[in-house]
């Protein structure tokens, strides 16, 4: 389905056509200081977190216009890189290589963190349970029909249709990716061995239906009977998609939810960069099992004083009051310790 | 205007005239304009061809044979084929002229041959036409809030009970081959459907009032007259909407189920060369842009030899038709 795509091209479109020109005319009439416009691309996962930031940030700061496309992590890696944008956002931290590659130096600040859950499409059946090496042999291609005795000995007294299992995942460059396949790496050793990869694109089973952006996910599965997919929590609960309860490292089947989240997030860390590794099969009891931090990415130097001093304080302002809107899209705030991390690291931008 | 040829044979006050010196000058200037038309049109072609190869080239270095007979699409491996591609762009197209066909010559001997009033089938035909009007996206929009949820159950039926035929081998979820190609047969109707009845409206009434003399039945004329007279040009309308159903993008790029796999299976997500260039490139890195201008340039080349194949035939029914060697 390509819709969305140009829907969100249109949607870019318009918003720069129609925005620029409505902030530059806002400045002239009020005579104050120069407007700043901002524009960010990547994740499609913290999207509605940073639209809404964005929305209520401008409101507070009438001089700076923003704007953000949600384009999928690949994407918004390859434009941080050709610096076309000011900022960028990830579900998979800048690699090493990658950041040797942006001149202007490279600040990756976690900004949120968020559950990656299986939502499904099975008509009368909203409560599903999923152990470990089920899961991972759903995506892997081995279990191919709902009614598999290996998923119905989890779920004693559902009833599970004798259909084929429909896997949807994503169609472009994404971190979301990245993350569920470096879970399902480290819960089936084999799933490396066996070629299917872990990334932000990846090789999965030929039948797989391929759509683009969380969105895109969420609403094939939405109109597909017998799907499963992938998405970040919050598409899954707007569109309204059952979601399974996951085994986790410790054994429990673990239903997504904030506590569960924090829990899996739970783990202490000193350095950015051990921030991913702890977080890709939580152990602790009783966390939800698919985790993961998203990331702005900045430049370390602006050109201008004035836009990396707005980028900073934008940045600044969403790892401080920005974190309590993530609740209620299904997002989960920053522990202290790492809005802690988090600041250092934004403070490497030049002023 | 005496030295003007044709000055003499007409007389001032008759109602044709000679032609004057300015109706020459339209008539050169329009030639050659018709003219350079038909060459401009050459070299578009041509030059479409050239450039989307010459983007190819690399890919073509690259990937040669292998990459029409690979049914992987790595990005991160470069490793790019297009099989299931050209696979479900050929199989939707086929299942869709089978339907669209089917129906579509049927709506035109049902509206050429006497069985509506006059003014009636002209209704009918404007209608039919009308459905060529419809936005692809609105089509493809209808086929997953219309069409998908009303062929599931009959498709998921027939998966329960004859799923050991390959047609019928995995269960209907959503988007796939089917929905698809119905939407196709939709869309390629009313091309089939109007030159299939210029096709019958040709054929010269005398033909048919010497059937009927002979003591023909209805069905008889309609059957083994009309129809074999019109051949040709029903042919042409067959091939013509099968062009039309490989290059379809939008509604098959939502209705296809963009999955990278050869199945026979009606029922199964598949991908087609259009839908495939559809969703890749927006975000594609040079390298697999290359791959894409291949799977492009594979597409231009199916379409350009299926029309070319139906003209050809098309001219070879006409010749035995018209009884001319």
């Amino acid at each position: 389905m390509n819709a969305p795509h140009i829907g969100r091209m249109i949607a870019a479109a318009v918003a720069l056509s129609i925005g620029l020109p409505a902030a530059a005319g806002w400045a002239q009439g009020a005579g104050t200081a120069a407007s700043i416009s901002l524009s960010g691309a990547g994740a499609t996962f913290p999207a509605p977190l940073y639209k809404k930031w964005i929305d209520v940030y401008q409101a507070a700061h009438r001089n700076v216009s923003m704007s953000y496309s949600a384009v999928g992590s690949g994407e918004g890696i390859k434009r941080f890189i050709a610096e076309t944008v000011d900022f960028a956002a990830s579900d998979e931290n800048l690699t090493e290589k990658d950041a040797a590659k942006v001149e202007a130096g490279a600040a990756t600040v976690p900004a949120t963190a968020g559950m990656i859950v299986l939502a499904y499409n099975i008509p009368g059946v909203s409560e599903i349970r999923l152990p470990r090496d089920v899961y991972a042999d759903i995506f892997g291609g081995v279990i191919r029909r709902w009614d598999d005795p290996r998923i119905q000995a989890a779920n004693v007294g559902v009833r599970l249709p004798s259909r084929d299992i429909a896997i949807v995942a994503r169609l472009d460059s994404s971190g979301t990716t990245a993350a569920f396949t470096r879970n399902l790496a480290a819960v089936d050793p084999s799933w490396r061995s066996r070629g299917l990869g872990v990334g932000k694109l990846v090789a999965w089973p030929s039948r797989t239906m391929l759509a683009p952006g969380n969105e895109g996910v969420a609403a094939r599965i939405k109109i597909s009977e017998g799907a499963i997919g992938y998405v970040e929590y919050g598409f899954a609960k707007r569109l309204g998609l059952p979601m399974a309860a996951l085994q986790n490292k410790s054994g429990q089947f673990v239903a997504p939810s904030e506590s569960a989240a924090q829990l899996a997030l739970s783990a202490r860390v000193v350095e950015a960069k051990q921030l991913e590794p702890s977080v890709v099969d939580p152990a602790a009891v009783g966390a939800y099992p698919i985790v993961s931090y998203s990331w702005l990415f900045l430049y370390r130097h602006y050109p201008d004083p004035a836009r990396a001093a707005a980028v900073r304080d934008f940045v600044a302002w969403g790892l401080a009051e920005g974190q309590q809107y993530g609740v209620e899209l299904g997002y989960v705030p920053l522990s202290a310790d790492v809005v802690a991390l988090s600041r250092q690291i934004l403070d490497t931008v030049a002023k | 205007m005496s030295s003007h040829p044709f000055a003499l044979a007409a007389s001032p006050d008759a109602v044709s005239q000679a032609p004057g010196g300015g109706e020459y000058l339209v008539d050169r200037a329009f030639r050659s304009l018709a003219i350079a038309a038909a060459c401009i049109l050459i070299v578009l072609v041509a030059y479409i061809v050239w450039k989307i190869g010459g983007q190819a080239l690399p890919a073509i270095g690259k990937y040669h044979v292998d990459f029409l007979v690979s049914t992987t699409w790595n990005v991160q491996e470069q490793k790019f084929g297009i099989l299931p591609g050209i696979w479900g762009t050929l199989y939707s197209s086929l299942l869709a002229l089978l339907i669209g066909g089917f129906f579509g010559l049927t709506v035109a001997i049902f509206l050429t041959q006497g069985f509506l009033h006059k003014r009636l089938a002209f209704v009918f035909r404007l209608i039919c036409e009308m459905l060529a009007a419809i936005p692809s996206v609105v089509f493809g929009l209808w086929g997953i809030f219309v069409v998908i949820p009303t062929i599931r159950p009959a498709a998921n039926w027939l998966n329960e009970t004859l799923g050991f035929i390959p047609f019928f081998s995995t269960s209907l979820s959503g988007p796939g081959l089917l929905p698809a190609a119905i939407v196709l047969a939709i869309m390629v109707l009313p091309t089939v459907a109007a030159i299939s009845q210029d096709a019958l409206s040709a054929v010269p009434y005398r033909t048919k009032e010497a059937a009927f003399g002979m003591g023909a039945t209805r069905w008889e004329v309609i059957l083994k007259v009309m129809v074999p007279t019109a051949a040709g040009g029903i042919f042409s309308a067959m091939v013509l909407g099968f062009g039309r159903a490989l290059g379809e993008t939008m509604a098959l790029a939502m209705l296809i189920g963009n999955s990278n796999q050869v199945t026979l299976s009606l029922f199964a997500p598949a991908e087609t060369l259009a839908a495939l260039l559809a969703s890749h490139f927006p975000e594609a890195g040079p390298a697999e842009v290359e791959a894409l201008m291949y799977a492009a340039l594979v597409l231009l080349a199916i379409t350009l030899l299926v029309n070319i194949a139906g003209i050809g035939l098309l001219t070879l029914t006409q010749r035995r038709i018209s009884g001319k060697a």
